[in-house]
């Protein structure tokens, strides 16, 4: 084995981000736990209309936005009378590597070129894999890909294998990986021998490539029904789709549309366990990421994620895997759109809401995927059942993950479960007292921070810190 | 495709066959050893070592098995064992999930009943 250890290579983390990302995330500490969040995006020098110039250099962006005329008429066939909102759908499948994770990639790669950067490097086995190679074959800059790929059986989860082959299709080195959380670790070595620009999916630059999302799919709605959505759906993993979303739209003018997260429940799972890798049937948009991230954003490969959820969040749901596999084949058979699976959480959870909402409202699903070999629903549930895990029609509340994967029987079986946000907002605050330095105090600049956070009142906050400095002494 | 990694010389003796220097391949390399992975991972993670697989164009000839040095698409060189020649992509589809068949054909009817479209 060579190199330096786990530990040794740990220490020397915060010079390699430094360099890597050409950020001094210190500068921006504005008390113990606080620090100046506006300040570090705006830093950048992007402003939407910026952005929006960088993504169409490369055709990222203005994506079609399509009316689900009959998912629409099949919600409201299952509502009561006059209820079942009306749903259009954000078709990011059209950006240049299939997914809305062009427009985070745009920026890195465009600031990694100005930057005088040889290359770009990400740690991720999603899309965003995809979306930064092609990015970086578009600039002419080298590309390395560090992907969480197969388990200590040799078997690679199927839809990484598709990103393998996309990011190698790109021109990008792909380095796969076994599972483990230790894929940080190799990414670290590989930032600091290459000397490459750290395209972090929650740099600054990721999370405003995003707004543009936001901000157009807003306008788009505006020209098409002359009203703002109501409520816009975003599935929810890292935090940054979610954060990047709703902060565009709040620059388009709709601040009181009501932003609902959505993940795929994979409760039971332990996301660094080997034997569990293959089990998940997912590899994004579900809660093994989101809980994490938005309980405590700051867990990233930098040292303050860019991606804040909780600030934006109004209402946080899960749906099944079976629902989000039923949802993804209604897509393709009433639609005519064959998309996901993974991006579809969110149009399973729109099932669920759009039918408890009048019909004169709007829902917008903000994302779709591309979907191919591996990257689908029959790839999935294949692999699913060699694992001998069971797949049945039935009532998706039976379904558990790793165990049993329930298809709804029927469309009004699919229940967006709410999940608890004051809960959420109490674990945020129990990581926020973990993080704080030994015998360091809250300032007055914390705890407002905190409110911004986690938006719960300064009473709420002050009284659950309390609580936890109690329980620390 | 190659049919095996190993060509006859003598009825007692197996050679190696050589892969050419320039031809893509994969190496493998163990990155940490089980035992000496990150102290939060599960029991089950730490009994098993963390794994590398990377591919690039081999530097110089060397057998299946063999330590080699490839060039990857970044320009980066890389050491393991040789352990692939041309690796294929073989994920797929797989048969159709019987489970999902029918919900088009169930929706469409639903529609029908109620006077829709489709």
């Amino acid at each position: 084995m060579s190199g330096p250890s786990y530990q040794e290579l740990m220490a020397r983390k915060a010079g390699i981000v430094k360099a890597s990302t050409g950020l001094d995330y210190s500068k921006y500490a504005t008390g113990a736990l606080a620090f100046d969040y506006e300040k570090l995006l705006a830093d950048t020098g992007y402003d939407i209309d910026t952005v929006r110039e960088v993504q169409a250099q490369t055709a990222v962006g203005n994506t079609p936005l399509v009316e689900l005329k009959n998912i629409t008429e099949l919600v409201r066939a299952l509502a009561e009378p006059g209820k079942g909102a009306q749903i259009f759908l954000k078709d990011e499948a059209a950006n240049p590597s299939g997914s809305f994770k062009d427009r985070r990639a745009s920026l890195s790669a465009h600031e990694a070129s100005k930057r005088g950067y040889a290359g770009v490097a990400v740690a991720t086995s999603g899309n965003y894999g995809a979306a930064v190679a092609s990015q970086a074959a578009k600039a002419g800059l080298r590309c390395v890909v560090v992907q969480e790929a197969f388990d200590s059986e040799g078997v690679a989860q199927p839809e990484i294998a598709e990103k393998t082959r996309a990011c190698e299709g790109y021109g990008a080195e792909v380095i796969r990986l076994s599972v483990g959380p230790e894929l940080f670790y190799v990414f670290l070595k590989v930032l600091e021998e290459t000397g490459y620009f750290n395209a972090s999916l929650y740099s600054p630059y990721s999370i405003l490539g995003i707004e543009t999302l936001g901000h157009e799919l807003v306008m788009q709605v505006r020209e098409s029904a002359r009203r703002i959505p109501d409520v816009v759906i975003v599935t929810h993993a890292g935090g940054g789709n979610l954060t990047g979303t709703a902060r565009g739209m709040r620059k388009a003018g709709a601040a009181d549309t009501q932003v609902v997260a959505a993940s795929v429940d994979l409760s039971g799972l332990h996301m660094a366990s080997d034997r569990d890798f293959n089990r998940k049937s997912f590899t994004t948009g579900h809660t093994g990421f989101s809980m994490p991230f938005t309980t405590w954003p700051d867990r990233a490969d930098v040292p303050r994620s860019a991606a804040r959820p909780l600030r934006y969040m109004d209402r946080f749901v899960t749906v099944s895997q079976g629902e989000v596999f039923y949802a993804t084949e209604v897509l393709a058979e009433l639609e005519g759109l064959q998309r996901g699976p993974a991006g579809n959480t969110s149009l399973a959870a729109a099932f669920s809401i759009a039918r408890g909402l009048d019909e004169d409202r709007i829902v917008v699903v903000q994302e779709t995927e591309y979907t191919g070999a591996g990257k689908h629903p029959l790839a999935q549930l294949n692999l699913a059942r060699e694992l001998g895990i069971a797949v049945a029609r039935g009532d998706p509340r039976g379904n558990r993950p790793g165990e049993r994967i329930v298809i709804p029987q029927h469309p009004w079986q699919i229940e967006a479960v709410e999940v608890d946000l004051d809960r959420v907002r109490r674990s945020y605050l129990g990581h926020a007292m973990e993080s704080l330095p030994e015998g360091a105090r809250l300032s007055e600049t914390d705890l407002e921070f905190l409110v911004a956070e986690t938006r719960a009142s300064r009473s709420t906050v002050e009284e659950v810190m309390n609580e936890f400095a109690g329980e620390r002494r | 495709m190659r049919d095996n990694s190993l060509i006859q010389v003598s009825e007692e003796k197996v050679m190696p066959e050589l892969i050419e220097k320039g031809v893509w391949v994969e190496v493998h390399r163990i990155e940490l050893a089980a035992g000496a992975r990150a102290p939060q991972v599960p029991r089950d993670t730490q009994d098993v070592p963390l794994e590398m697989r990377v591919k690039g164009f081999l530097l110089e000839p060397a057998a299946i098995g063999d330590e080699a040095e490839i060039e990857t698409f970044a320009g980066r060189r890389v050491r393991g064992t040789l352990v692939e020649v041309n690796p294929p992509y073989t994920h797929s589809f797989g048969p159709p999930i019987p489970e999902l068949s029918t919900i088009g054909k169930e929706l469409r009817a639903l529609l029908r009943e109620r006077g829709g479209n489709p």
